[in-house]
């Protein structure tokens, strides 16, 4: 019965949020299809020189997992809970009050028990109990402690990636218990097994030899850049500069690698580059660091700090004097929160500064990256762009708060400013639904595979239900969002759940309402659609 | 089954001061002997507990960010929900402790007709939490009257604060009441709600029975049992300033109560009851959001493997040339 086959209501129908009678001790998984991700080939964890490369694949019964997989995990446990204050407290403090149980986009979605965070907090932390605590060796079960065994390592793989580390439960607990932190370190223990994701693992890989996750080698990414060009003369008669690893630009830009290559994603690229070539800044790509995003994130801290080392080596290489970073979630909260720490200080590149403006972006005085959002709303608040938001009248438009966006770095304000500025037609979703209460996209953190779709569908659903509440109240008809993955996601899940309802990065919308110098009468948006009170004119 | 064990515990704890002190007499090892035990068990548990919390680094800068950023000035930055300064954090965590700031927001979530998902306001569990950790406060602290002489007028005006109802209810203090109303909610709420009860385990309900227990006898000795409040005091001042006596004339019900409070001091550092000393020390609600503006230092730190740039264009330096991209080694 997977969720592909059922439509909405009958998944709906499914969904009862009273646990089930026997006790989630007692309940061992079934890897149904839809419902777990596909593993990696063993090159790839080779490539990366990670540990314990096999074939298998969750649905076997055999794992194959390596002799001694019981030491490695408890010597692992052992060694973060020395390092990771968060991992030690964050299991010893849990008062399993259940503020946090209905939360979880997954348990709204599914009503699986276990995918409440303090339960899937639990599942790690029974094992805790047992080999880390005197009252779990002394009373065992009636301590909530158990036993690790296969089964155990097989719950952990499963619902350890029904988490899309999004921190939504952690805004409600009182001790601000973060479960994204339980499963970064479940999942990095389930690594240390060679039981990663292909999802994950793929896009590292690719990553790490060329730069980005899909994979695109440096003369393709500058066939990408030359379609690009054309796409933005064809609709306003301009042609646009664009450089690549040039030495001495101002700015070094950095993009998740699906703006360039995947749509709706493409319109917000092109928006980027108009952008830029109307205020004149002095910027750069660079192939070697053409990805923002980081898969790595989701594996690992070392991973992650190995592939986000690209950025900081490639600003120091072409001596420009800071970075500004394109629309994406994931990425922002290691460039926000991480990236210093893994591979700073930037002492090498200069505080940023708008060129345009003259604001100093002071937030970002130590890392020396600037979030695209910040910069724009900067420009408009300055009145240096000359905008006309009726190019966007056929779009009514809501805004998704990205959960990496608001709980890790707090841009709450920007994008809604940009918005409000380049549309005319702006509809808040439920306030129990955005902000710092935000619902995922419910495919972050490395799960958004094909073949997880019915785990994204249900764990998406939140998201999509308040959307749908826009939809029938006002009309809306675009949810603008500024995260790559969610451009890559919620079209699905939007057409699954509320048909009707396009997605688009703000920076489209930038792109469409921005009236350039020089340019001709634009008759079609980005999209190459017509424009409200052009249709039907002309030969489009 | 796990509120039956709990509860067989709490009766068996009763059961064992009832037949020490009542029946063989060993009012020393109850009234002195136990308590010092438990204290001792208390302060080197929590001393161990937190040390090792504090010890244990924190790698990374990772706030939950509640609020908007401190980023454009002429955006208002929230400096509660998304501190940029120490101010901020201070006020946070204060609100946190003080007022349970993260439980208010509480919510529940309903799928009506299996369609529309509703959020409905949920402020019992924020209530009720409250309610019993100011009062259990505030019972402690009227408890100083039973360890300083002479005692400060504080103390005492606290307790006639409390007693406001007394000619009401003679000797029934305002907290004693509310904590008994608190402690039963959320005893309740984890054998009614199957979500909370699905998730409870024996030591949750062995935890709120205990202090059931412990309030429950304090009740009983005020309203039925009158106590000897000088004894009492006696045998608190000998015990706090090392020089125990056990005076003659407290009842057995003191010793049951004594008892029970003895387990719960001696148990509190090993079981969840030291949430509160964790909450501080939360690194998702301790730190500033300002980790771009200052680094955030990982103490262990250590080099990784990496693809350099000129590895990079050691493997592609044809087709970069061809496509006319800068190279920094031509051949
Ligand atoms: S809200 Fe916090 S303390 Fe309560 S059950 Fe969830 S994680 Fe535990
Ligand atoms: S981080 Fe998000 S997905 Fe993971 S348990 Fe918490 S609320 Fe659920």
């Amino acid at each position: 019965m997977s969720a592909e086959a059922l439509g909405p209501k009958e998944v709906l129908k499914t969904i009862d949020y009273k646990p089930v009678k026997r006790s989630w001790l007692e309940l061992t998984v079934e890897f149904r299809k839809g419902t777990y991700l596909y593993t990696p080939p063993r090159k790839l964890l080779d490539y990366l020189g990670l540990p314990n490369p096999r074939k298998w694949l969750p649905s076997e019964k055999d794992w194959q997992l390596p002799e001694n997989w019981r030491q490695i995990i408890l010597e692992g446990m052992k060694d973060r809970l020395s390092k990771y204050r968060s991992f030690q407290l964050f299991l010893d403090i849990c008062v399993r009050c259940g503020a946090c149980a209905d939360k979880c986009p997954f348990f709204i979605g599914s009503g699986d028990p276990k995918n409440m965070p303090v339960l899937r907090t639990e599942l790690l932390r029974s094992v805790y109990r047992k080999y880390f605590t005197t009252s779990g060796k002394l009373f065992g079960k009636l301590a909530g402690a158990r036993e690790l065994t296969e089964d155990v390592v097989k719950e952990w793989f499963y619902y350890f990636y029904q988490c899309t580390e999004c921190r939504r439960c952690s805004v409600f607990c009182v001790y601000g218990i973060d479960t994204c932190e339980i499963t970064m370190m479940a999942r990095e223990l389930l690594n240390s097994l060679g039981c990663g994701v292909n999802w994950i693992v793929d896009p590292a890989a690719k990553c790490y030899r060329l730069g980005n996750h899909l994979g695109l080698p440096p003369h393709g990414f500058k066939g990408v850049i030359d379609t690009a060009i054309e796409d933005i003369r064809e609709i306003t008669g301009i042609k646009v500069e664009v450089s690549l690893n040039r030495k001495g630009a101002e700015v070094l830009f950095v993009v998740p690698s699906a703006d360039y290559f995947a749509s709706p994603h493409w319109f917000t690229f092109l928006g980027y580059l108009m952008l830029f070539h109307e205020i004149g800044l002095d910027y750069t790509f660079s192939t070697y660091a053409s990805e923002g995003g980081n898969f790595g994130f989701f594996h690992s801290a070392e991973l992650a700090k190995r592939l986000n080392a690209k950025m900081y080596a490639e600003a120091k290489r072409l001596k420009v004097k800071w970075i500004l970073g394109g629309e994406c979630g994931h990425m922002w909260r290691v460039l926000h929160q991480y990236m210093d720490t893994y591979n700073g200080p930037a002492d090498f590149l200069e505080e940023p500064v708008s060129p345009i403006t003259g604001t100093k972006f002071e937030n970002a005085k130590s890392t020396k990256m600037v979030h695209i959002c910040e910069f724009t709303a900067d420009l408009i608040y300055h009145n240096k762009l000359k905008l006309e938001p009726s190019r966007n009248d056929r779009w009514k438009v809501t805004f998704h708060d990205s959960c990496n966006m608001t709980r890790a770095v707090g841009l709450f304000e920007e994008p809604r400013y940009i918005i409000k500025n380049v549309c005319n037609y702006f509809y808040e979703m439920p306030e129990n639904t955005i902000k710092e209460r935000t619902f995922c996209c419910g495919s972050g953190s490395g799960i958004g595979a094909d073949e997880h779709l019915e785990v994204r569908l249900r764990g998406g659903f939140p998201r999509a239900n308040a959307v749908k509440y826009v939809r029938e109240r006002y009309g809306v008809n675009l949810l603008a969002c500024i995260c790559a993955i969610d451009k890559a996601t919620l079209p699905p899940l939007l057409q699954y759940w509320v048909p009707g309802v396009e997605v688009a990065g703000v920076h489209e919308l930038v792109g469409n309402a921005l009236v350039m110098k020089g340019e001709k009468p634009r008759v079609t948006d980005l999209r190459f659609q017509p424009l409200k009170g052009e249709e039907g004119e002309g030969d489009v | 089954m796990k509120v039956l064990y709990s509860l067989l515990a709490v009766i068996v704890l009763v059961l064992v001061a009832y037949v020490g002190v009542g029946l063989l007499g060993l009012h020393s090892l109850f009234g002195v002997m136990i308590p010092y035990a438990a204290g001792a068990v208390f302060i080197v548990g929590l001393v161990y507990r937190v040390l090792k919390w504090a010890k244990a680094p924190v790698p990374f800068h990772i706030p939950t960010v509640c609020g908007q950023q401190k980023s454009l000035p002429w955006i208002k930055a929230n400096n509660i929900e998304s501190p940029h300064n120490t101010w901020g954090v201070i006020a946070r965590l204060a609100l946190e402790v003080l007022l349970f700031r993260s439980l208010f927001r509480n919510e529940r979530v309903e799928l009506r007709r299996s369609e529309k998902l509703i959020f409905g306001g949920n402020k019992y569990l924020w209530l009720g939490g409250l309610a019993f950790h100011w009062c259990l406060f505030i019972i402690l602290f009227r408890h100083l009257i039973y360890f300083m002489e002479p005692v400060p007028s504080v103390v005492l005006f606290v307790q006639d604060m409390d007693g406001i109802f007394e000619f009401a209810v003679p000797t029934l203090f305002l907290t004693d009441l509310v904590i008994l109303i608190a402690l039963t909610y959320l005893f309740l709420r984890r054998v009614i709600y199957s979500q909370i009860r699905y998730i409870s385990l024996s030591s949750d309900y062995f935890a709120v029975l205990l202090i059931l227990g412990v309030v429950i006898s304090g009740v009983l000795i005020r309203l039925f049992y009158k106590v000897d409040i000088a004894a009492v005091k006696e045998l608190a001042m000998g015990v706090i300033s090392f020089r125990p006596t056990v005076p003659e004339g407290i009842s057995l019900l003191f010793y049951i109560k004594l008892f029970l409070v003895s387990t719960l001091v001696a148990y509190f550092p090993f079981s969840k009851l030291v949430h509160g000393a964790g909450i501080l020390l939360s690194p998702t609600r301790n730190l500033k959001n300002n980790s771009r503006m200052r680094r955030h230092i990982n103490p262990w730190d250590y080099p990784v493997k990496v693809h350099t740039y000129e590895k990079y264009e050691e493997e592609f330096r044809e087709a970069m040339k061809e496509a006319g991209l800068p190279l920094e080694k031509e051949n």
